[in-house]
Formats: structure tokens, sequence, C-alpha cells
């Protein structure tokens, strides 16, 4: 999608209609009700995501953002089975192209993660194999999802890499991993990634371990790819800048639950969520318009179990009685975003303030 | 007053089977001028591998200095060794990026804030524990954690041991290496807040290091951009970030993601080509002439000297002025859209 | 793309959601890491079988008087014996008789003993000359961490059988040279383990800090560097003792022990039997398996401790 005009940004913002008018496309990926729990021996069960739903559709990037602790990644890692089987229950439905992905056995997972998504994680030396050259890794990735010959899968290497903006590609084929910058590494992952041409591209903190102009290198190939070839990419961080930059739609997750949702100018614009806002108010503007900034009170780890009301209401500013109790339920607001609070902050409140 | 002047630390690479031998050298940190006055705090910005965190410690002397001097008020740290330097350091304390890493799992809490006041005998006996306690109260930790460790806390709070810690060697000088990088987001605000106020109830001076540009600007007085072992702009931060006049300020500047959609969407870019030139090989003439969008004959063979372009303003690039006038009817960072 | 990285994916809970102290169980008491490695062994299976297995045997070697029916050195059944038949077990001799007419089993238990000694005593020397050489080398660096370093290669390039048996061919038939035959290979291992764990643990920013405090350089090295560096010593000296008690065994088996026929030590039992393998397999059984299972306890036991210090098994 071209950053300097997305088309359903104008719609939503100048109408509030819904973001499914702009873009017709069924969704390439339907996760509903997700349910992660983790039983690590001789300790409580730990529920790392607790009933998620949110879709993808071609050309489109999704956000998840969240700290520590949120869920986000283990969010990525069970859309795509990479969950240990042993200890961790997964329920729910995650559909990609209507095909139910969860029940799936490992080696139909093996398939679908070669052939129709993809995944890029925050450290690229843990995705890539240090003895094999670049060559050769981004070539097998091609050769095991197309009978082509070496030499065709080394070509078509080259241009992938050419693709991701590493120069004199045909000389880097040779190159391995250790011998590459790690912005040139997270490139390469990227090709690979890319090497069977997927419906789908998860991308977990790609740029975390970056540097800001590498940074910068890296989503603006992400931009293009998504816009280029119509891949549907969600994109996991914890940098609500990166979010602001690239995605279409943004899902704030907290304690394993979506707690805000919505197209990125209604949610930027008017966050609802004191979670949301709580986050926005804590990262120093680069125009220096702060004078203090105003944190979250308390860590990501103070929170109650959603069972027992809202996870957040520990920290949260705007604490009430129906606050805890029940779970609250996510709540459509007049601006299209949904929202889990029961005393969300009104529209027009722009700055958020602590307790 | 710290005042660094023509600081360089070059690490040796060495090679050999029984003896080693020195076949080149990493220039970490290759002329650094700086000078923070009392009370104020520089930031000092830079991506990995420019050398700002060797500068910081090569200011405590935790690196060996090839050349140059470091003077922290009347003391020129940078003559002083052994038992001198020792007593020397106290002044100046350090806050690492790492809070996992910067404390010794074996130590308690208690045990790790008495460690400088017993190395430095600044209190005995009771006073000990009554320091400890208000050690534990100024940087907001409850005074149970006394007696607990390391692995017991969160991030956030295990940063606050290590400022606790800095504290307790009642230092005037504080060099802050990525001192909230390692957190989560809504932790690091927690942090940069207690920062800024134990500055103002301690008189402290800060050296802030970090590559996030929004948080030098919030918290730094002045700053200081570093690329590849050397400092290529100085300034106010007001004036560095609506008025940068370093083509790599200005990439900088450009690539920091901005929290809003609006802004993000609208934003003049500079993307950098290429990465940061290996150290051990640096370019010639300005470094940054491999990735600079400007880039012209003379810098390939001239290396450009840090020059006041503008009263307050150093920018060690030859066509600086040109730069600035290129730009600036329009800041790099524009919040309209 | 390459994905079969779920051994490595192996979600733990955010450091912070257990830490913090949320769990109620927890606030009371600090949990030093010695305290909570303790906690971990306790917990894992494979120490409470190693553990067992080597509780076991030290208490059989230390009640030995006791448990062993019969004295070991008693030969008054060697009338049984013919050249063809050495009895095997009995509802008398449980564990049968050995080729001098003397209760096997008296000589287990006894032999747990000897065996026990040997192995533990050997590795402890050991472990403390290399620890403190690779002290040496790693609190001083420079210089005297090359010439060191290059001595203990030296030691390591010579195999430690050949080692152990010179060593032995230059003191004499004894337990003493046993001991010191199976001790003196384990120097330069044990000094290059902690020399390298020290180096690791300078770089780390603690060190760092304590120096920016001002900690002396001594109490930087003692206090800080070396107690962190010890973990992995500990959990080579758990998994050696089971390699110790081995070589000490061999070394016994290639006649190195006690001039002494009458002592009871495993390694030894074995050698007694190579002749009657035929007529008498139970010779060779008994001491065998004890060897094997003591072995394999402390294995066990040793992988346990390993699990609990690794750093990167810990969260």
């Amino acid at each position: 999608m071209n950053p300097t005009d997305p088309p359903d940004a104008d719609t939503s913002r100048a109408t509030g209609a819904p973001i499914s008018s702009a873009l017709v496309k069924p969704p390439i990926l339907v996760v509903e009700d997700l349910h992660v729990t983790f039983q690590i021996h001789g300790a409580k069960a730990l529920r790392a995501v607790d009933g998620v739903s949110f879709e993808v559709r071609a050309g489109e990037t999704v956000g998840i953002v969240g700290e520590s602790g949120s869920g986000k990644s283990v969010t990525s890692l069970a859309i795509l089975g990479l969950l240990p089987a042993r200890g961790v229950t997964v329920t729910g439905s995650i559909k990609l192209d209507g095909e139910e992905l969860l029940g799936k056995s490992e080696r139909e997972m093996q398939d679908i993660r070669g052939r129709r998504a993809a995944m890029v994680f925050q450290d690229p030396m843990s995705s890539l194999n240090p003895v094999l050259t670049v060559g050769r890794q981004i070539g097998e990735t091609i050769r095991r999802h197309q009978k082509i010959d070496r030499a065709k899968a080394r070509a078509k290497a080259a241009e992938l890499l050419d693709r991701v903006g590493i120069p004199e590609a045909t000389r880097r084929l040779g190159s391995y991993p250790h011998q590459l910058s790690g912005g040139m590494r997270q490139r390469v992952v990227i090709a690979i990634a890319l090497a069977t041409e997927p419906a789908l591209l998860i991308a977990d903190e790609p740029t975390t371990a970056l540097d800001v102009t590498i940074q910068a290198q890296v989503l603006d190939l992400l931009r293009n790819l998504v816009s280029e070839s119509d891949t549907a990419l969600i994109m996991i961080t914890h940098d609500l800048g990166v979010v602001a930059g690239m995605c279409n739609h943004v899902n704030v997750m907290y304690s394993g639950r979506i707690v805000e949702t919505g197209q990125r100018y209604a949610l930027f614009g008017s966050p609802r969520h004191h979670y949301t806002r709580g986050l926005l108010a804590s990262v120093p503007r680069l125009d220096g318009s702060q004078d203090r900034l105003l944190p979250i009170p308390g860590s990501p780890s103070d929170t109650i179990p959603w069972a027992k009301g809202c996870a957040f209401s520990p920290r949260c500013p705007a604490v009430i009685d129906a606050c805890i109790g029940s779970p609250p339920e996510l709540v459509t607001s007049e601006i299209n975003t949904r929202v889990r609070c029961v005393n969300p902050a009104p529209p027009t409140d722009v700055m958020w303030a602590p307790r | 007053m710290l005042t660094v002047r023509d600081l360089k630390v070059h690490f040796p690479i060495t090679k050999g089977v029984f003896f080693d031998r020195v076949v080149g050298a990493v220039r970490a940190v290759d002329g650094v001028d700086l000078t923070i006055p009392d009370g104020a705090t520089l930031g000092l910005v830079g991506e990995s591998g420019c050398g700002k965190s060797t500068v910081g410690k090569a200011i405590l002397r935790l690196v060996p200095l090839t050349s140059g001097t470091v003077r922290f008020d009347d003391v020129e740290l940078s003559a002083l060794h052994g038992e001198a330097l020792r007593t020397a350091r106290r002044k100046v304390q350090m806050i690492f990026q790492d809070p996992y890493a910067s404390l010794d799992p074996r130590q308690n809490v208690e045990s790790i804030l008495a460690e400088p006041i017993r190395t430095h005998a600044l209190r005995k006996g009771a006073a000990i524990d009554t320091r400890v306690v208000e050690l534990l109260d100024s940087v907001g930790l409850p005074r149970t954690a006394a007696g607990r460790y390391p692995h017991e806390f969160s991030g956030g709070q295990r940063q606050r041991i290590g400022i606790a810690r800095a504290l307790a060697a009642e230092p005037s000088l504080i060099i802050a290496d990525e001192p909230v990088s390692a957190l989560d987001v809504s932790i690091q605000a927690q942090v940069v807040n207690l920062l800024a106020d134990l500055q103002e109830q301690l008189d402290l001076t800060y050296l802030f290091i970090s590559h996030d540009l929004a948080i030098v600007r919030h918290i730094a007085d002045d700053v200081a951009v570093m690329y590849l072992g050397g400092i290529v702009e100085t300034t106010s931060a007001e004036l560095l970030y609506t008025r940068p006049l370093h083509p790599y300020t200005l990439a900088l500047l450009s690539a920091v993601p901005i929290p809003d959609p609006i802004v993000e969407d609208t934003r003049r870019r500079t993307v950098l080509e290429g990465d940061l030139p290996s150290p051990a090989n640096p370019p010639s003439g300005c470094r940054f002439h491999t990735r600079c969008v400007y880039v012209r004959d003379r810098c390939v063979t001239e290396r450009p000297e840090l020059r006041e372009v503008e009263p307050g303003h150093m920018a060690a690039c030859h066509f600086a002025e040109e730069i600035a006038v290129s730009i600036s009817p329009r800041p790099a960072v524009d919040q309209r859209p | 793309m390459r994905l079969s990285r779920k051994a490595t994916l192996v979600m733990t809970p955010d450091p912070g959601s257990t830490g913090a102290g949320d769990d109620a169980a927890d606030v009371v008491r600090p949990n030093s890491l010695g305290r909570e490695g303790l906690r971990r062994i306790k917990r894992n299976p494979l120490a409470v079988v190693g553990g067992s297995v080597i509780l076991f045997f030290i208490l059989v070697a230390l009640f030995a008087p006791l448990l062993a029916p019969f004295n070991p050195r008693d030969i008054s059944w060697f009338d049984q014996i013919r050249p063809t038949r050495i009895p095997g077990p009995s509802t008398a001799h449980w564990f049968g008789l050995d080729a001098a007419g003397r209760d096997e089993l008296s000589r287990i238990i006894y032999g747990a003993r000897a065996s026990l000694v040997i192995g533990v005593l050997s590795l402890l020397i050991g472990a403390f000359i290399g620890a403190m050489i690779g002290l040496l080398a790693g609190a001083f660096g420079g210089w005297v961490d090359s010439l060191v370093m290059r001595i203990t290669d030296i030691m390591l390039s010579v195999p430690g059988l050949l080692l152990a048996l010179s060593i032995a061919a230059v003191i004499g038939q004894s337990q003493t040279s046993i001991i010191v035959a199976v001790a003196v290979p384990n120097i330069p291992l044990f000094a290059r383990l902690l020399r390298g764990s020290m180096l690791g643990e300078r770089q780390k920013d603690y060190v760092a800090s304590a120096e920016s405090v001002g900690v002396r350089r001594r109490s930087l090295v003692m206090r800080h560097v070396f107690p962190n560096s010890l973990a992995p010593m500990l959990v080579q000296a758990s998994l050696a003792l089971s390699t110790a008690i081995i070589d000490a065994s061999a070394l016994s088996f290639l006649g190195l022990g006690s001039a002494d026929p009458g002592v009871a030590e495993w390694g030894r039992m074995l050698t007694d039997t190579t002749r009657y393998l035929r007529v008498a397999p139970h010779l060779a059984i008994f001491p065998g398996v004890a060897i094997m299972i003591t072995a394999l306890g402390f294995n066990l036991f040793g992988e346990a401790v390993r699990e609990a210090l690794d750093p990167k098994l810990r969260r």
C-alpha cells in the first residue's frame, strides 16, 4: 500500500465507514477465539493468549502491539503451529484461505509454513544456518517447493536477494550468514520467507535488533513487498511508531487479550483504552512537546486474571467499580474502533492523565 | 564540569600462535571532544558500533585510553592510576544498559547497595543500613527489597537497583549507557522520569548515551551525534532537532518512527543506503561519505573538522551551510501534514 | 523457510510475571541463586534417581561392617572351590564366592569404600589444583595466563591413561598412586574450564559496574568473578565423578592398586576374574554392575546439576 495515500484511511476518517467497504477481498487469515495455555510442570497454568480474534486480507498489514507478556508473539507462533506440543493447549480457530490450521499434523503444517505462510523473527542469526551459504539456503527453500535444477534455483535466489535490496546479489550468494551485517541478514531471512511467494507473512519484531537507519531500510522493504506482491503481513512489535507508519489495522494486546483494535488513523487519532493512551503518553516525542512523560504506573506483570475483571485495572488511572468482577467485552465505539473497557476515555480527550 | 579532549580508544587486533602480536586496530573512538557543564545533561547519540558506549567507559577508565585527556572538576582522570584512580572514580558513576547483566546475581540488594558505601568508607556500622533504606526510597523501591536477589525483580525494578547503586557512591556525574533500551515501553518513561527527578534533587550532571533520539531529545540539554568513532554534530537539543546540519543527523531523525500515522505518511524520509563501515578499516576523508546523499569529491579525500557552523552549533561537514539552506524552510521533523 | 526451531521456542512466562512476587508463596523468602539451584535439583527426577543411587552406595560404604554378612578377607570356604567350579549365588552367599573362596557380596560392599574414596578423592584433588591454577590464570591474565595455558596444553596433549600409568610407575603400586594418577589428568581440564568461565564473567557488565563503584581489584576477582565462575566447575565435577570412578577401576584392573591382594576394590575384583570368566561369570557381573550403577548415579546427578546451573536452561 502506498503510504502517502491509503485508500481505506480516507474513507474511514471521513465517514467512519467500516474498513471492509474499501477492501472487498476476502480475508486470507481468520483467527477466531484463539486461546493458548501453557502448563509448565509443577506450575500454575498460564493463559498466554486468551480469546484473540482478528483477520488479515491480501495486501493489508495488520499490527499487533504489546509489551512483554502481552501474548503477541505467542499468537504468531500459534498461527504457524510453532509452539511446542508438550504442555501447550491451543484452542479456537485459525483459518488460512478458509482452511482450518488447528488440528493439522506437524507434516501438514511444515508444508503450509514453507508454501503459504512464512515468518521473520527478531534475531536473523537464529533463523539462518551458520554453516551454509546464503545462496544454498535460499536455493534449497526454492527447490523444496518447485521442481527446478540447481542453476535455476541459484538464479532465482540471486533475483530474490536483489529484490530485498542486497547489493551485488550474485556475489552475496556465496556469503555465510556471519559475513553479513545484521540488516543484511534480516534481508536474507526475508528473501527466504519470500522464496515460496507466501500469501501470509508474519514479522515478529523484525527490526527490534537493528539500528534506526537500518530499521528504516527494512521497514521500507516490507512496505514495498506488501504493495507489490499483495502479501498479507502481520507485524508484531512493541513500537507504536512502527505500527503508525505501516499498519492498516492495529490490535493492541494486553495480558493475552486485544484491548483495543481499529483502523490506524482512528486508533491513533482518538485512542479510547487507557492502556493505549498510556503507551502513547509514555513515549517521548521527537518534537519535544512534552515537559514530562506520563508513564503507566506499575509493570506489565501487575495484572489480574481476566475472569476477575479487567487485567489492566491495577495500573489504570480511570478504574471504577465496574472494572472488577467480570471481564469487559470489546465494544464498538462511535469512530468504529473496538475497545475493551467499561470506562473508556472520551473521544475528545486528547491527553492521557495519570491518577 | 567534565571536559574530554581528543579522546582516542583503539582496540588492538591481535594474532599469534604462542604470543599475540598486534596486526591492526579497531578505532572505536577516534578523537572525541566533549564538555558537560555542572548540572547539565549531554545526550550522546549514535548507532551501534559508533563508539558511544566506549566513550562512556573511557571516561571512567574502564577501557584503556590510547590518547587524550579526561578531566572532571579539578581531577585529571586520564592521568590517575591504582588507588588514586579508584577513589577518584567515586565522583563519576555509571548506569548500564542491561539490568540483567549489570548486577552480580549472587549478591542481594542490600549487599549490592552497601558495597560502594563500604569500599569508599562513606558510612560506618548502622549508618550503612540507614543509607541503604534511603537509597531504596529515593529510587522508588520497597524497603523489603533489601533482602532479595536481582533475579527476583522485573527489568524496570532491576534498573532502579542499578541506579541506586550508582547513587550509593554519592557521585556528581552519572554516565547512563542506554539505561532504558532494555525496558518495556511503559517502564521506560518511569525510569526516564526518575532520572530527571534525581538530577533535580541531587544536582547531578548526566552523560546520557542512547540510540533513541526521541528519549535523548526529551532528557538532554545538549546533544552530540557520533558516527564511526567521531562526533559529527553537537549543539543544543532544541537546535539539533529543529535545524540539523549534518546529513547523518538528518537521516537519523527522519528514520525514527513516530507514533502518529499522519506524520508517518507525510514526512520526508532520507533512507540511508548500506551499512556502517567497519571501524577497523574506516573510509577515507569524511567517514560518512560512503552513505551520504550529499557526497562530493572533496568528502572522499578530506576529513572535515568539527567546526562552528553557526553560533553554538558545531558540525563536521564541508557543506553544512549549503545543507542548512536547503532544508531550513522545513524542519526534518514536521508535525503538520 | 526453515522453521525447525521447536526446541528453542519453549515458551517460558515473562520473567516479570513470575519473578516480581505475584506468587504468594514466593514473597516471603528471598531466593539466592544457590537456593534456587538446590530447589531445581530437588525437583528434577534425574537428580532424585541419581542422588538415591549415590546415597545408597555412600551408606553401603559407611556401614559396610554392619551390612556385610562375612569378613571380606575370610577364605574359610576355599575348600568349596574347584578348578572347574566356583560356587555362584546361593542362600548362604547371595553373590556367590570368589576364586579365593571369599564371600563376593561382602567384598562388593567393602569395595564400595575403596572405589568411592578413590573416585571422590582423586576428583577433588584434581579439581582443586586445577581450580587454583585456573584462578591464577583468570585473575592475572597477561603473560601468567599465556604461560599457564601453554603448560596445560602440553599436559592435555598426553593421553590421560598413559599419564596415569607413568605416574603410577613412578610412585609405585598403592591406592595413593591410583588417586594421584586419576587426579593429575583432571588438573588441566579444570584449570582451563575455570579460566575460561572467569574470562567470560569478566566481560559482563556487573564486573564493570563493581569496578566503576570502586571495588578493589582483589575483591573484584574473589567476591564477584570467581564465585560466579564456579557453576561450570560444579557441573563438570559432578559429571567427571563417574569417569573418575571408572578410571580408578580401570587402573586397578590394570594392577596399579594396592599390593595387598586382600583389599576389596571393584576394579581389582574384575581383574581377578579374568581367568575364571567361563567358570564363574558372576565374578565379573557383580563388580561390573556395581561400577556401572555408581557411574550412572553420578552421571544422572551431574546432569541434574548441569540443568539446574546452566544459564541457558534458566529462564
